[in-house]
């Protein structure tokens, strides 16, 4: 758990963006929209980094394909979504918004199956060898990134698909606000809690914690811990896939997002503190709200860089102050 | 008599080190059998080799009368073995009732013997929400026990449980186990020799990997040179 001294670095980064999101915005509206785009991202990055740190934390498996299967989702549902493509479902599902709900279903499919692959496949043989598995999901997330070129060439999509909910706004403080957003932030949040209760309260999640601290004593127990490996890591690749296919009319599909989604997971489950739930969390909304305010102040200067370099900055912070993240063991 | 536990002539590795070098145990059907010998003369590799988590390259172990040796550890507890590793491993973050709900092979289990096991050890009932890193050394033992105690086995598997505990404590653990090897059969590792003699019914010595004594407990109590010879103590 937290002691004081992460309360406060929280408190204290917190107020930080705050202000400067404040000294940004001409207006209420204005800090509102900053605030709900961060939130927007955090819920993103959370998407990627739960999955990241839960596989971690149980397995010692750094998963550095982890962004790959967040492009994957996004070109899936982007293709399911639009007509032509791999997937073509306009005709059995001409209603564009119950399209989207198929094409998300689709991107989870898709992560499960790839992320059931991998474990089962390639993963499994090699437990015993830390490296051997870093270098194998560094070698998965190449060859994903030449087959989805392969298969939807490096020319990236932009969402062009309109749709009820990704189209319509609402007003506070005089701004308009995109529904989508909030909708995807509702969801994010929902998602954070449904799996910290998973986490707590079910058996499944008491394997989860008690495998994280000693594997061998669970099996020894008549656990089967490698299914429950094969399980989580099935789930932490869906779940990244179900965040690009919802990022996806925003962001659209291309090459690049495995890689920039994976590098601010990182950033987020080492500066959380490796394999802490809730610091993984409270991670991603902060790193989160961190780009949100990079972007913001970064508008109109030279620093055009500022928003991507913000979750390293954020980390080395942190790392100073608590050398094993914030909600991590020292 | 007939035995629940018979291991064979077993060999295993750690790494490329040859760690047991022919071990043969047995242990006989409701009985308690001490495992004695040196520190780091292979006690605990043969629990971890019966259990299946060093798995012995070769030889023979039978539970029940079918061989077990190869199989994965979790197949192996589930027949009905319980393991009691040492040092307490007990799982520190999760609550002493999580670390009992965590043993159950059925649902229910914790249910059904939690009567059994706070009668046997009374102090788990009120520390029951605690996270088990907050007990006590003895506290903790006595969860490591009780955990094995959920689920229907028929052998338990002690690594030293008096380790590093206070006479007291020990006391109770000692009439713990001897009421609970009513009900099952007991494979124990044992350092002190006062603690072995008082449960015990039968031995085995293990020395630099290799079984090198068995018999009567009442009998090795009497050979003053075999437990000078193997155990250093008088
Ligand atoms: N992981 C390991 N790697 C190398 N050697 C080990 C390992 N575990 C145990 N050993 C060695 O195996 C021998 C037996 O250890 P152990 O079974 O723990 O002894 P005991 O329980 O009788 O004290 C010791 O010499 C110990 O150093
Ligand atoms: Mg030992």
């Amino acid at each position: 758990m937290a002691g004081r001294a992460s309360l406060i670095a929280i408190a204290l980064i917190l107020a930080a963006l705050f202000g400067v999101a404040f000294a940004n915005s001409s207006s209420p509206g204005d800090f509102g929209i900053t605030l709900l785009s961060g939130l927007f991202q955090g819920m993103l990055l959370f998407l990627v980094a739960s999955g990241l740190s839960i596989v971690f934390g149980l397995m010692d498996v750094l998963n550095l394909a982890q962004g790959s299967y967040f492009m994957v989702g996004a070109y899936v549902a982007y293709d399911a979504q639009h007509a032509g493509g791999v997937i073509d479902l306009t005709s059995v599902l001409p209603d564009p918004n119950l399209r989207f709900i198929g094409a998300v279903l689709a991107a989870i499919a898709v992560g499960a199956l790839l992320g059931y692959l991998l474990e089962r496949g390639l993963l499994r043989p090699l437990y015993s060898r830390p490296i051997f598995q870093l270098v194998l999901t560094f070698g998965v997330s190449l060859v994903a990134l030449e087959l989805v070129k392969f298969i939807w060439t490096t020319t990236p999509y932009s969402w062009t698909e309109l749709f009820g909910v990704r189209e319509s706004f609402f007003e506070l403080f005089g701004q308009r606000f995109s529904t989508y957003r909030l909708f995807v932030v509702g969801m994010g949040i929902a998602l954070i809690v449904a799996i910290g209760l998973l986490l707590q309260r079910s058996r499944i999640g008491i394997i989860i914690r008690a495998g994280v601290e000693d594997r061998e004593m669970v099996q020894a127990l008549g656990i089967n811990v490698r299914a429950v490996f094969t399980l989580v890591f099935t789930l932490g690749c869906a779940i990244a896939a179900f965040g690009g296919a919802v990022a996806a009319p925003f962001l659209g599909a291309s090459t690049t997002l495995g890689n920039i989604f994976l590098l601010q997971a990182i950033a987020v489950v080492v500066l959380g503190g490796m394999g802490s739930y809730s610091g993984t969390a409270v991670g991603s909304v902060l790193v989160g709200l961190a780009i949100a305010v990079a972007q913001d102040t970064a508008i109109g200067t030279a620093f055009a860089a500022l928003p991507s370099i913000t979750p390293m900055l954020l980390l080395v912070l942190v790392l100073l102050v608590r050398p094993s993240g914030l909600f991590g063991k020292s | 008599m007939s035995s629940i536990l018979e291991v064979r002539d077993i060999h295993t590795f750690i790494g490329q080190f040859h760690i047991l070098e022919g071990v043969s145990v047995s242990v006989t059907t409701g009985g308690i059998t001490v495992l004695l010998g040196r520190n780091g003369a292979g006690k605990t590799t043969t629990l971890r080799s019966i259990i299946g988590l060093t798995p012995p390259a070769r030889g023979s172990i039978h539970f029940d009368g079918k061989p077990i040796q190869g199989r994965q550890s979790h197949n192996i507890a589930q027949l009905g073995i319980g393991y009691v590793p040492e040092h307490r491993a007990i799982f520190r973050s999760l609550s002493v009732r999580e670390n009992l709900q965590l043993a159950e092979r059925r649902s229910g289990d914790f249910a059904r013997k939690a009567d059994f096991i706070f009668d046997l050890f009374p102090d788990l009932k009120r520390l029951i929400e605690l996270p088990g890193g907050n007990l006590s050394g003895g506290q903790q033992q006595m969860l490591a026990v009780a955990r094995a105690l959920v689920p229907e086995n028929r052998l338990l598997l002690i690594d030293e449980p008096s380790e590093g505990l206070a006479p007291v404590i020990i006391e109770q653990l000692i009439a713990a186990i001897q009421r609970l090897s009513s009900q099952v059969s007991v494979l124990l590792v044992e350092q002190n020799f006062r603690v072995a003699s008082k449960l015990a019914q039968s031995y085995v010595i293990i020395d630099e990997g290799h079984s090198v004594a068995a018999g009567a407990m009442a009998d090795l109590v009497q050979d003053k040179a075999l437990i000078q010879r193997y155990l250093g103590v008088a």
